[in-house]
This record gives C-alpha cells, sequence and structure tokens, in this order.
C-alpha cells in the first residue's frame, strides 16, 4: 500500500525547489518593504496601494472565475458590501473609542463579505455557467439598487465617510500619513495573497479545478459539485471583503459605486486581461489594468474605448490572457528553440504598431469632430499634438490603418510559421508544449 | 382604481410586447449558439440611436427600416468576424467577449451622440391621442408601437412554424448539432439568426426610443433587465421568453404605478426610529421599489423553480 502511495504521490520538493519557493515569497516580501524608499512622491503611494487592493481583489475574483469556473459580474457586492461595514465600523469604533486598532478592522469587511456571500451563494451557485452569470448579473443589481433606497446606512448618491485616525494608536501610528497606509495595504495583500495561493493546494482548492473542468465526474466520485462551489464562492466573498475594506480606509469613504456594474465590470478585465489560467495571472492584471486606468486617462480623453477594446483584444487573440501569453513561450526557452520566434515577432511588430497607430489617430481625429467640435483641431493624444483638421492626417491615418492591416497579415502567417517549427523543436526533445 | 388597473395592464403588456422583442432574439441566439449575448441591449441602444440619427435625416418611416437592417448587418458582422473566432476559446470567452463589446458600443455611442439624452421625437402623424379612457387620453404613438411589436411577434410566429427556415431554426434549438449533421450551412444560419435577432433588439429600440429616453445609458438599464426575463421565462425557451417578457413587463408597470408605501398602510413610523434605516424602509413606496421587482423575482424563482418558468434544459 505505501508502495502505491509511494508510486502515486508527486516527489518530495528537493531543497533547491524549497529554497525557490520559500525565497520568492521573502522577495517579495522585501520589495514591498522597499518600494516607498525607490518611488517617494505621495502619487506613487498612492498608486501602490491601489494596486495593492487591485490584486487582493482580482485575485479573489479569480477563486470563482479561474479556478472554480465561475464567470460572475458581480463580484463587486461582497466588495462594496465589506467597504461599507467598515466605514461604519471605524465610525462606531472611533466614537465609543474601543479598543480596536485600524490594522485589524480589514477584517471586519472580510468577515462582512463572507457573511453576505454566505446567504447570497448558496442560490447564486445553484447553477454554473450561463444561469450563474445571469443571476450573480440579477443579485448584483438587486443589491446596488437596494442600496440606494437604504439611504441612512448607505447614504444615498453622496455615500458614508470616515475619518481613520481616530482610532487607538498603534506603536504611535495614526494611520493619517499615506505611507503608513501603503503598509497597512503591502501586509494585508502580502497575507491576503498567502492565503489564498495557499487556499489552491488545498484539497478543496483540487475540487475545485474538478468542479470546474467535470462537474458530472465529480458528482461520481461522491462530491456535490454545487457545495464545493457554494464554498469557493464564501472564500472569494470573504477576501473581496477585506479589498473593499482596504479600499474604504484608503479613501476614508464608501459610496454607491463601490457596489456598482462598473466595479464588477473592472475586476473581470483585470482579471481576465492577465490571465485566469495561473495564479499569478490576476496579480499581473491587476497591475497592469490599475496603471492602464490612471496612465491612460491622462493621455486620452477616451481611454475607456481603449480599455474596452484591449479587453476585446485579449478575449479574441490572447485568451490566456498576459501571463498565458508569456507562459507559452516556457517550454521554448527550455528547449533552446525561442530564437526561431523573436525574429518573427520584430518582424510582425512593425505593421502591427502602425495599424495601432492608424486606429489611434482615427479614433482620436472622430473625438475631436464628435465631442468637442469648436475647439482647436491642434489636438494631443498619447504626448503627441497633430492636427485633426488636416486631410494629410486623415489620409496617413487610413494607410497606416489598412497598410499596417494588409502588410501585417503577411506577417503573421510567418510568426505562425516560426511558431509551428520552435514547439516543433521543443517537442522533439521530450518537452511539453 | 379600474382606470389605473386598464392604463398599467395596457402600459404593461405595451413594455412586456417590447422586451419580448428583444428577449426572443436573445433566446434563439443563446439556443443557436450557446451563448448568452451581452450585447444584445445594447444593439437596442444602437437601433434607438440610428434610428434618431436617420429620422433627422430622412425621417421616421425610413429609420423605421433602415436602423434595424444597419444594426442586423453589424449584429452579423460580430458574429462572422467576432464570435466565430472566440468560439474555440469555449462559452466563457464567447460571453466575455459580448461583455467587452457590450463596453465599446457603449462608449462608442457616448462619443458621437455625448452623454445626455438625444432629441428624438414622436412622429407628427402619430403625435395625437387615440382615445380617453376614464379620464386618461392614451397617445396613439403606444397604440403604434403595440401594434408593431403585434405584427412582428405574429411574423415571427409565422416564419418558425410555418416556413423551412423556420423549422431549421426549430430544430436547432433543441439539437443543433444534428441540423450540423443533416448538412445545412450551421455557420450561415448562425450568422442569420444573430442578425435577425439583433435586427429585432434595434426594432424595439427604434420604437422605444421617441416614447422613452433616448441615452447612452439605456442599455446598461435595459440589459440586466432582459436577463431576468430569459431566465425567469426559461434559458433557451421561447415560449418561456415570452411568458416572462409579460410578467416582467406587467409587474414593474404595475409597481411603478402604486404609490403605497408601509407608513401609509400602517401609519407613521414612531418618532423614536426616525433616523434608523428602519424609516427607509417603512417610508419608501411600492413606485420607488420597481426597480428592484424584477430581481427579487429572479431571486424567488431560482429558489422555487431554478430552470425557469418554462424552462426544460439545465445548462
Amino acid at each position: 500500500m505505501s508502495e502505491l502511495t509511494a508510486l502515486a504521490a508527486p516527489p518530495l520538493p528537493t531543497a533547491a525547489e524549497k529554497l525557490k519557493f520559500y525565497g520568492s515569497w521573502v522577495v517579495a516580501a522585501a520589495v514591498l518593504l522597499l518600494l516607498p524608499n525607490m518611488f517617494t512622491s505621495g502619487g506613487s503611494l498612492t498608486t501602490f496601494s491601489l494596486i495593492g487592493i487591485s490584486i487582493i481583489f482580482s485575485l479573489s475574483y479569480n477563486i470563482l472565475l479561474g479556478q472554480t469556473g465561475m464567470l460572475s459580474f458581480g463580484h463587486a457586492v461582497y466588495y462594496g458590501l465589506g467597504g461599507f461595514l467598515v466605514i461604519h465600523a471605524i465610525n462606531i469604533i472611533g466614537a465609543n473609542k474601543l479598543p480596536v486598532p485600524l490594522p485589524v478592522v480589514p477584517l471586519i469587511g472580510g468577515l462582512t463579505g463572507l457573511l453576505f456571500a454566505v446567504l447570497l451563494g448558496w442560490v447564486s451557485t445553484q447553477r454554473s455557467g450561463t444561469a450563474f452569470a445571469m443571476i450573480s448579473l440579477g443579485v448584483a443589481e438587486l443589491i446596488a439598487s437596494s442600496a440606494l433606497i437604504l439611504r441612512t446606512f448607505f447614504g444615498g448618491e453622496a455615500g458614508v465617510s470616515a475619518n481613520r485616525t481616530k482610532l487607538l494608536k498603534l506603536f504611535g501610528w495614526n494611520f493619517g500619513p499615506q505611507i503608513q497606509i501603503y503598509y497597512l495595504v503591502a501586509a494585508w495583500t502580502l497575507i491576503a495573497v498567502i492565503a489564498m495561493y495557499a487556499l489552491t493546494r488545498t484539497p478543496l482548492g483540487r475540487m475545485c479545478n474538478a468542479v470546474r473542468d467535470n462537474p458530472e465526474r465529480v458528482q461520481f466520485v461522491g462530491y456535490n459539485p454545487h457545495v464545493v462551489r457554494y464554498v469557493a464562492f464564501c472564500f472569494s466573498g470573504f477576501f473581496a471583503g477585506i479589498a473593499g475594506a482596504l479600499a474604504a480606509i484608503n479613501f476614508e469613504i464608501a459610496n454607491s459605486a463601490y457596489l456598482g456594474a462598473q466595479q464588477s465590470g473592472t475586476v473581470l478585465f483585470a482579471t481576465y486581461i492577465g490571465g485566469v489560467g495561473f495564479f499569478i495571472g490576476p496579480i499581473v492584471g491587476a497591475i497592469f489594468v490599475t496603471l492602464l486606468s490612471l496612465g491612460l486617462s491622462d493621455l486620452t480623453q477616451v481611454w475607456q474605448l481603449y480599455f474596452g477594446l484591449i479587453f476585446i483584444a485579449v478575449v479574441v487573440f490572447a485568451p490566456g490572457g498576459i501571463t498565458g501569453l508569456l507562459m507559452m513561450h516556457r517550454p521554448l526557452l527550455k528547449a533552446g528553440s525561442l530564437a526561431k520566434v523573436l525574429p518573427s515577432y520584430l518582424i510582425a511588430l512593425v505593421p502591427t504598431a502602425a495599424m495601432i497607430a492608424g486606429l489611434v489617430i482615427s479614433i482620436e481625429t472622430i473625438v475631436h469632430y464628435t465631442v468637442n467640435p469648436g475647439d482647436d483641431s491642434h489636438i494631443k493624444a498619447f504626448g503627441v499634438s497633430f492636427d485633426a483638421a488636416s486631410p494629410y492626417i486623415w489620409a496617413m491615418a487610413a494607410i497606416l490603418l489598412i497598410g499596417g492591416y494588409i502588410v501585417g497579415r503577411k506577417t503573421w502567417s510567418w510568426v505562425g510559421h516560426a511558431w509551428d517549427s520552435a514547439t516543433g523543436v521543443a517537442r522533439e526533445k521530450g518537452i511539453a508544449a | 382604481m379600474l382606470e389605473l388597473i386598464v392604463i398599467s395592464t395596457l402600459n404593461g403588456v405595451l413594455f412586456g410586447m417590447l422586451l419580448f422583442l428583444m428577449a426572443s432574439g436573445l433566446t434563439v441566439i443563446f439556443s443557436m449558439l450557446g451563448v448568452l449575448n451581452f450585447a444584445h441591449a445594447s444593439f437596442y441602444m444602437l437601433g434607438a440611436f440610428f434610428g434618431f440619427q436617420i429620422s433627422r435625416w430622412f425621417g421616421f418611416w425610413p429609420a423605421l427600416l433602415i436602423a434595424p437592417l444597419l444594426a442586423g448587418a453589424i449584429g452579423a458582422g460580430v458574429e462572422r468576424y467576432g464570435l466565430r473566432r472566440v468560439h474555440k476559446n469555449g462559452h466563457v470567452a464567447e460571453l466575455l467577449f459580448t461583455f467587452g463589446l457590450a463596453f465599446v458600443i457603449e462608449e462608442v455611442v457616448q462619443i458621437v451622440w455625448g452623454k445626455g439624452p438625444v432629441d428624438f421625437r414622436i412622429p407628427p402623424v402619430l403625435d395625437f391621442p387615440a382615445f380617453t379612457l376614464f379620464s386618461t387620453n392614451y397617445p396613439a404613438y403606444k397604440m403604434f408601437m403595440l401594434l408593431v411589436s403585434i405584427v412582428i411577434f405574429l411574423g415571427l410566429l409565422l416564419v418558425l412554424k410555418k416556413t423551412r427556415i423556420g423549422l431549421i431554426v426549430q430544430a436547432a434549438l433543441t439539437h443543433p448539432h444534428m441540423v450540423g449533421h443533416l448538412g445545412h450551412n450551421v455557420g450561415r444560419i448562425f450568422m442569420l439568426v444573430f442578425g435577425v435577432g439583433t435586427a429585432l433588439a434595434a426594432v424595439a429600440g427604434v420604437i422605444a426610443g421617441p416614447a422613452l429616453v433616448t441615452q447612452a445609458n439605456m442599455a446598461g438599464l435595459l440589459g440586466p433587465i432582459l436577463f431576468v426575463v430569459v431566465v425567469v421565462g426559461g434559458l433557451g425557451s421561447l415560449p418561456g421568453a415570452f411568458v416572462g417578457s409579460l410578467l416582467i413587463g406587467l409587474v414593474q408597470t404595475f409597481a411603478v404605478s402604486i404609490n403605497g408605501s408601509l407608513s401609509g398602510a400602517f401609519g407613521p413610523l414612531s418618532p423614536d426610529y426616525a433616523s434608523t434605516w428602519l424609516a427607509d424602509i417603512w417610508g419608501v413606496t411600492v413606485a420607488q421599489v420597481a426597480p428592484i421587482v424584477p430581481y427579487v423575482l429572479l431571486v424567488l424563482i431560482l429558489i422555487f423553480r431554478p430552470m425557469g418558468l418554462l424552462g426544460t434544459r439545465d445548462t
């Protein structure tokens, strides 16, 4: 019997693997600790805090989408309710001088998220697939609309605010300055990321994957897929509540936008663009999307349109997201045939970039004529100035767009051929591609 | 009281028929392609805005014809060049594709027509009271809306029951693979169905645009209700979609017209509770909770009949 288990179980990790595994967490903690020393401005600290919150939220979303295969359109409900409860908790703690320091307050948000996931999850997770997606949307609309009716608790359109500095001081920190909030968010991010990673390694995490891949077989093994989905849903709600709590602490306000469809959409975008197939995917996505939404809004007026187009492009061309795209190259790197594809990428990059540039110029020109027709036609987008009224610019945009597409088609098929031959090499060397 | 009931029933049936114009396309698309088109309400919005723009250039009647054709062509293009590519990545990717599309369409509409409502007016020919019921003038345009949706409903019924293409569509509702095995060009049928479905949504948009508000958020407001309709009726069931549409239409219209609240029924709340959340629940009128009624209905249906009223298929 013990021989059989020895055969079936994977080999125990070697010392080098253990070092690599624990080392990466230590490095992550060190980076979080040192980041404020490298980027000292207040703006970058706020950005890092937002990224941390987004990482927790996206990872909690990936417990549903990536690990259990449930596409939710209403994940912001648990995030928002966590945020609202925390704002009220801070006000109550502050008013009654209760001995509760700020660092443990996010736990209240997490428990709120958990409570509502327990309440709403049983009905929501009865079915998976498209039906679950629609139910999550309906439940989200229900909560978001109710929030506007229960004005005393949710504060109507304006929301509820709180003062985070009125709580019990811990080691002389009052959590007024952004740097202290950054460390609070960073600590919670690290804890939540480790906890969620550990969750994927538990038998429950494995059953979630099984429910995602083949619910029928899960039933044959003797598990109830509904219960597995429900438990995963509850965990997801808990971590979403923590993210919402940190957001509420960061902004010192919670309003109805926290619960809304926009928030649910953003976390879906971040998770999917990062890649749902790998644990690290949502982290990459959260960083990418937060930076993108902060950066693009400075560069162009219609950044949300670009945002949507990027999302569609990822869905159509890279369903594995950014991490999926990068991980595809790992077998090639191992087989040493990466050099075969890189030149074709460089060649394909030129017409593709030209096509995108043409598209951007066209969009910005149209925006000039429809959104602000009376303004000066010399517009600036993405740091480049051009004259939107000039026919030369129109011609250039058309040439870039159409020419880029025609030339691009050719180079994309080259990329395909190079990819095939490179993976062929990897396969010959016995590395699964 | 009788007046309220009659007028609300008329309005409710009207709203229900409008919902069915959209829900029918959504249901047929879902049954055949297996993808719930998240952007379906966006095509309704496109229909309204195209209708507005074309009626400015050529008048309302050409708009009623051209706008749905245009939206349908865009829909067919989306299926041919978008969904079909994504199909190999699975249903989640397809749903996400339509989700992204809905997002982009809303942004484009905001860019082209602005965020505020546009001035889409009822054509002068139809701008008169059709009849006076009790003391209320019922506008002729609403009767026209009702007429158009009933005519399309009957037309759809005839096409589905009596024509060859209708038979194929019906067969594909329950046995999509068998239809393919029998040698029908499933790809072309899918494109056609998607185009027709989105065109129907656009018809609803053109006729609803002047009566309701034509604004860039109209898809976001109606979309979730549309999904409630198809889930309540039963995913993939066309009769279910019909029952669901009328049910939601009537329930919501009646809820809007009832002005009662708990405080009206049981007297005002004692002043001790005036600043608590109880006061919110006590003072809210039925009309104010009307927006959440469909979602409450959805949750109830899911608890007591998870496959929907007339649904049979478990997805």
